[in-house]
């Protein structure tokens, strides 16, 4: 086994564990610590860092554990990552959170606060209100002072003050994270055969469940060998894929789809890389973090910005990539996704782009169905092509 | 002198249905005259504003339970359906959907195209729907972005979190207000608006006291049946003078029924509270189910956020229309929808001791995920805590489909067996 292939096999072990060992081990070695948690799809984790936290992201539990109690709490057409980000907690396994951030991304989530805060009294709870007016000259003003009023209570729990050295270090080490990121993504689409969509995802993902400092180191490392590796270019189309802003598909879901395609981009935890160019460390940092939500951003179906049209949104990304065709997927009982992808797919066929329209859910654990769609819909396409 | 008294009983019908069919003419008419006409939602319709403009206000919400009401909803759920909706999305929207690809013909008449949608974000799917018709018609679609509760950060009204609020909606209004200019080609008139506001005072006023009088025992009206018309009376007619005056009649109307006696549910024996919103594809029958027990609703969390946000003490300061205005939206964000939806165990807790309520029913609906995710939730908190029984019920708001008789008349029985259970305990 090389090098790669041990940091991706304990990249999927962290990922797939629900005990958020990462988190744990911090915590040993910071025994005073305090861990912020935030739900989908973005959150400011440069203000926690600032308050010496660990920001951690909760994204829902996959098929890692039972659903049990947050089914007797929340109605049963709600989305799985809600009701399994819930079971997290109710099952103790995220003792370790002293706050708990659900930004309002959708009614489910916001809906979902309210059970947190009544079911965890000694815990934060807050709902972040981002702007749905993003094109509004005010929202930058609205936005800083939110993030402000997130900083108060971040530096009432963590017991100590937010200062603007310590503010612009931290937007200095999400910024790293950000560029590696996005070299990660540059290779997706210019070499796909290098590093695979699980591969990539697992690199994304577990940014938010370990201390940025060493996410950095471990993104330097892989970036360092991926251009060694002896894979082979291989005749496969080349797809964007989605519908993974919020709700994340199973991992073998998209190992399925990655053996007929090349997934080349995706918004797969699209939170982690909402910001897409450098935060400025000069001038008011809580303005530049707010102004950098709205004006140096990608796009989801969650955040209402008319400038950034969600559609057109998608074909650029597709054109960026130099994808020949999108996977338009949504997670089961999404509301937002769901609705989006009638738009997505009626835009994608008035441009002629060939797409798969699917649904998913995190706890799949079959997935012949989608293997098959997707075959047949690469086979199609390749013969199309050719 | 006062009315008579057959002259003040039956009112609130008479005069809720001739109000309601003024507004479809009104609306019909749009489509011939080309007039400008806004779609807008219950909550956070920003009526007042928009009145000033002459807008015909379209309240997409209604219009769609009207369709179920009238028995077809489905047929157009399907239309919304083929053209891509999935099964799992709001089944408001897909009535509304449906009713556009049919060009908005409606069972009460014919609903113009939108020149403006204005849009809240208290429900994240009027954003969604909202561009549907973005994408449909081209129109501009503006989002009255309104932060809601926010816990003990928001309880200050004098705190930064509310001033920093109220400033963003301050400055989100005065660009509604340019874009409205822009539109309709007229000036902004502040005095107009200022009447608008004072007519918005008396309604919310007047809304209160009517709740108020089914504190009564028995209660002079249900909150699912006629409540759900107050409702819809107090969005359409919002900052106008009919929509205070029909306020007027309401209030008269149950004073007189109380001095009579009269109760909404004959024999009333079991008072209670709904949480979450009605079933209007079978609206008849979820009353029937709980009438037949001698149950009455006499009040809801759907009479609060689907009522205006008409939260005791609103009231606008006509001094400082605009500013006012938008303190007001804030705080309606957040206590009267956010609040009454998200954190709803402490107003429950009022009205089960105000009110005297003996039980609550929690209806779930699966086209609404803002009302009814929490509820399980908020049942349980309400019973371990409050010692309230609480019945969970899921059906939908209008798609008929999802609506199973045996299976919610077997709960609702079993749900008045044990209420009579505990309230024989409880009085003893």
């Amino acid at each position: 086994m090389d090098d790669l292939e041990r940091i991706f096999d304990d990249l999927r072990a962290l990922v797939e564990d629900p005990t958020f060992p990462a988190v744990r081990r911090w915590l040993t070695e910071n025994p005073q610590g305090k861990v912020v948690g935030s739900f989908q799809v973005f959150f400011p984790e440069e203000v926690a860092h600032a308050a010496g936290m660990l920001p951690i992201k909760i994204a829902g539990a996959g098929g890692t554990i039972q659903v049990r109690q947050a089914d007797a709490r929340i109605a049963a057409f709600v989305c799985s990552i809600v009701r399994s980000s819930l079971e997290l907690a109710l099952s103790g396994r995220l003792d370790f959170l002293s706050v708990m951030v659900v930004p309002n991304i959708c009614d489910a989530a916001r809906n979902a606060c309210g059970v947190w805060v009544r079911s965890f009294p000694h815990m934060r709870v807050e709902t972040l209100y981002h702007p749905h007016n993003a094109a509004s000259a005010h929202a930058v003003d609205y936005l800083t002072g939110e993030y402000r009023r997130i900083g108060r209570i971040l530096e009432e729990i963590g017991g100590r003050p937010i200062t603007d050295e310590a503010l612009r270090a931290s937007i200095a080490l999400f910024n790293e994270n950000r560029r590696l990121l996005r070299e990660v993504y540059r290779i997706k689409r210019e070499a796909p055969w290098l590093l695979s969509a699980v591969e990539s995802y697992l690199l994304v993902r577990s940014a938010g469940l370990m201390p940025r400092e060493e996410h950095n180191a471990l993104l330097r490392r892989v970036l360092e060998l991926l251009p060694h590796r002896p894979t082979k270019k291989q005749d496969r189309i080349r797809v964007v894929f989605e519908g993974g802003f919020c709700e994340q598909p199973p991992l073998d879901m998209l190992a399925v789809i990655q053996n007929a395609c090349y997934i080349v981009d995706d918004d797969l935890m699209i939170g982690l890389r909402w910001i897409t160019d450098d935060v400025p460390t000069e001038g008011d940092l809580w303005r530049n973090l707010a102004d950098s939500y709205l004006n140096r951003s990608s796009y989801s179906p969650v955040q209402r910005d008319p400038r950034k049209p969600k559609a057109e949104m998608l074909l650029r990304r597709i054109r960026e990539s130099g994808a020949e065709a999108a996977i338009v997927a949504a997670a089961k009982m999404c509301e937002p996704g769901l609705e989006e992808q009638v738009h997505y797919s009626r835009a994608l066929e008035a441009a002629g782009i060939p797409h798969l329209v699917m649904e998913f859910e995190e706890t799949m654990t079959v997935f012949e169905q989608v293997g098959m769609e997707v075959e047949t819909f690469a086979e199609s396409l390749l013969f199309q092509f050719a | 002198m006062s009315a008579p008294t057959e002259e003040v009983l039956g009112t609130t019908r008479r005069e809720g249905k001739r109000l309601m069919d003024l507004w479809w003419q009104e609306m019909t008419e749009a489509v011939q005259t080309g007039r400008p006409t806004a779609y807008v939602f219950a909550m956070g319709s920003m009526a007042e504003l928009l009145r000033t403009f002459d807008f015909v206000l379209n309240f997409p919400e209604i219009t769609s339970l009207q369709i179920a009401v009238r028995g077809q909803s489905q047929a157009y759920i399907q239309t919304a359906e083929d053209y891509g909706f999935s099964p799992d999305v709001c089944g408001y929207v897909k009535a509304d959907v449906g009713l556009q690809l049919r060009q908005g013909e409606h069972p009460y008449g014919k609903v113009p195209r939108p020149s403006l949608v204005v849009t809240s974000n208290v429900c994240n799917t009027y954003i969604k729907w909202s561009e549907f018709w973005e994408h449909l018609y081209g129109c501009p679609v503006f989002v009255m972005d309104l932060p809601g509760w926010r816990g003990r950060d928001s309880a200050d009204l004098n705190g930064e979190t509310f001033r920093n609020d109220a400033r963003y909606v301050l400055g989100q209004l005065r660009e509604l207000i340019e874009l409205c200019e822009r539109i309709t080609g007229r000036r902004f008139d502040l005095d107009r608006f200022r009447e608008h506001l004072a007519e918005a005072n008396r309604m919310a006023e007047l809304y209160n006291a009517v709740c108020e009088t089914n504190r009564h025992i028995p209660a002079p009206f249900n909150a699912v049946v006629e409540g759900v018309t107050y409702q819809g009376i107090a969005h359409l007619y919002r900052g106008s003078p009919q929509g205070s005056r029909y306020f007027q009649q309401v209030l008269q109307e149950m004073q007189e029924r109380i001095r009579l006696g009269m109760a909404a549910v004959p024999d009333e024996r079991f008072r209670l509270v709904l949480v979450g919103t009605t079933c209007y594809s079978h609206f008849r029958r979820f009353v029937e189910l709980f009438a037949s027990w001698g149950g009455v609703f006499v009040h809801s969390t759907y009479m609060v956020f689907a009522g205006g946000g008409f939260l005791p003490g609103f009231v606008y300061d006509l001094s400082r229309p605009l500013e006012s205005f938008a303190e007001r939206m804030v705080a309606a964000a957040y206590w009267g929808y956010t609040g009454s939806m998200f954190y709803q165990q402490d107003w429950l807790d009022e009205v089960v001791r105000r009110w005297h309520v003996d039980g609550i029913c929690f209806h779930g609906v699966k086209s609404c995920r803002t009302v009814s995710t929490g509820l399980p939730d908020v049942r349980e908190w309400m019973r371990v805590q409050r010692n309230v029984p609480g019945l969970f019920i899921q059906s939908d708001l209008v798609d008929p489909r999802l609506w199973s008789d045996a299976q919610v008349k077997n709960r609702v029985d079993a749900f008045f067996e044990a209420l009579a259970a505990h309230k024989a305990t409880t009085r003893r």
